[in-house]
């Protein structure tokens, strides 16, 4: 064994991890633009008065935040192709990963939108506002703010959790560090990288998401 | 009495603005509203006065229908607002019918409910925009003019955060008038207010009442106030009407024990 740090080969590395950060970060980002989107619909689907149709959704929330992601990325990548559905570990990656933060965000949406008080809908009643405008226009921007917080930190968990995909061959980071750390017989170097680079964006996107809330706060004169 | 007894439309020359047939609501086994006849005729300001509980606001939700009915019909310029006709006969309303029905009505609340991310004169255009599909520019100028009569116009670019409770309730006023409604309801407008501003929000109303043919319903505590402007009082106990009548008979010689026991009491509180 040996414990001494090779400066060379870290620099000998580094494009190819930044690389594959390039690559974890389009993961993310795509993961979470699916997720912030699809939860939407998951949260909405709920507040329907079609009794089944919020039932059905709220069991596969339930479902979806009670089982491991790894399996759900396995799940979507190996069970799919016996049905017919054969995706690349991209775009199952995606659908996963994705579909996991939805059910996330989803309650992260409920929870917004329930706190805004109901004279606000009786309000929105009274003017005879469609139900359409009454989310659009009324409730879902008051929804927004305290949400903002909660949607900040499942970005960062999201980012947290592209590794996983690693598992299903996405070359993300965790996954060229491996390959780096096999073809080199040596692991330190790269599987330290990768933490320093996590914590280099994770940290600084934490600080950016209370700002951010900050400003939609002030934005809205709220 | 079964919803096929129920005229499809009020007769020519017994349409009132507004008429409550034999309303019924039940929260699950309590009874709030028992069998209600309500008449508000065209132009006229109605007060409801009575202890807590008995069935005021309820009246008033009801006819902006943010409540469902339980039983009997009410009727909004002679057509029906909680059924529509199918098959010859009454059935309860669906969502569609009922936007296009409650449309002749508007409401202020007890706790102003103005939408906080916007300012004062955007609350106002929100619904004429919106809804009624006018005009930025119409409806910024009809808005305009609201905020000027009811005093709001130099503030009509802060939001509700920035405004006191009467400056909120008056913009309040002020955005359920640019919907140019037939009737206007008023739900204790002035209780959640400082005794100081309250005297800014009854003015307004004063005004309404003196300058506008608006029919007005209105929930209130402050006994002067509701002898000063209405047409006629109603004491409502236990989810029906006590006693009714113009303000001077009923506050100078009430009829029923009940009602007597209610101002005695409202007067040592007061
Ligand atoms: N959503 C509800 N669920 C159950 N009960 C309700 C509901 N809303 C009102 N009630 C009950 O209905 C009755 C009448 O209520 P309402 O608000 O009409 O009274 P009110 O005359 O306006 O009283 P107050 O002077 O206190 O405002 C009360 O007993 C109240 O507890
Ligand atoms: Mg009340």
């Amino acid at each position: 064994m040996r414990f001494d740090w090779d400066w060379e080969f870290t620099f000998e590395i580094l494009p190819r991890l930044l690389a594959a950060t390039v690559n974890t970060l389009i993961a993310a980002g795509l993961g979470y633009a699916i997720a912030v989107v699809l939860g939407l619909v998951f949260a909405l689907a709920q507040r329907t008065p079609v009794r089944s149709l919020t039932f059905t959704v709220r069991e596969v929330v339930e479902f979806i935040r009670s089982t491991p992601l790894v399996l759900q990325i396995f799940f979507v990548f190996y069970v799919g192709p016996q049905f017919g559905v054969r995706l690349s570990p991209w775009t199952a990656g995606m659908i996963a990963i994705g579909l996991h933060y939805s059910a996330y965000l989803s309650e992260v949406y409920r929870g917004g939108i329930e706190a805004v008080p109901k004279g606000q809908w009786e309000a929105c009643r009274a003017l005879n506002m469609s139900t359409r405008d009454t989310y659009l226009r009324i409730v879902i921007p008051q929804a927004l703010p305290p949400s903002i917080a909660g949607m900040g930190n499942y970005l960062v968990g999201i980012f947290k959790d592209t590794p996983m995909l690693s598992v299903i061959g996405v070359a993300e980071l965790l996954h060229t560090a491996n390959a780096i750390g096999s073809e080199n017989y040596r692991f330190l170097e790269p599987y330290t990288l990768v933490g320093i680079i996590f914590l280099a964006i994770s940290l600084p996107a934490a600080g950016f998401v209370r700002l951010f809330e900050a400003r939609v706060r002030r934005k809205l004169g709220l | 009495m079964d919803l096929s007894d129920y005229p499809l439309e009020l007769p020519e020359g017994d349409r009132p603005m507004v008429r409550f047939m034999n309303v019924t609501k039940r929260y699950g086994t309590l009874t709030v509203l028992d069998r209600l006849d309500l008449d508000v005729a065209e132009g006229e300001m109605v007060t409801v006065i009575g202890p807590s509980g008995s069935g005021k606001t309820t009246v008033l939700r009801m006819l902006m229908t943010l409540e469902t009915i339980n039983g009997g019909v009410i009727y909004v310029d002679g057509k029906p607002l909680t059924h529509m006709e199918k098959g010859g006969k009454l059935v309860p309303a669906n969502e569609r019918y009922l936007r296009k029905a409650r449309s002749s009505i508007g409401m202020c609340f007890q706790h102003f409910n103005l939408f906080p991310h916007m300012t004062a004169l955007q609350n106002c255009m929100e619904g004429p925009v919106q809804v009624l599909g006018m005009s930025k520019s119409e409806a910024r100028a009809r808005s305009e003019e609201l905020l000027e009569m009811v005093g709001m116009i130099d503030k009509k670019d802060q939001h509700p955060s920035r405004l006191s409770g009467g400056q909120q309730q008056r913009v309040a006023i002020a955005r359920a008038l640019a919907m140019r409604p037939k009737v206007m309801l008023f739900d204790e407008v002035t209780s959640a207010l400082d005794p100081e501003v309250i005297g800014e929000v009854t003015n307004v109303i004063r005004q309404l009442v003196a300058e506008h043919n608006l029919t007005m319903l209105m929930v209130t505590h402050q006994m002067g106030f509701a002898r000063d402007i209405s047409d006629r009082i109603c004491f409502f106990y236990q989810g029906k009407i006590e006693e009714e009548g113009p303000p001077e008979q009923l506050f100078e010689t009430p009829q029923k024990e009940r009602t007597q026991q209610f101002l005695s009491a409202v007067k040592d509180a007061g």
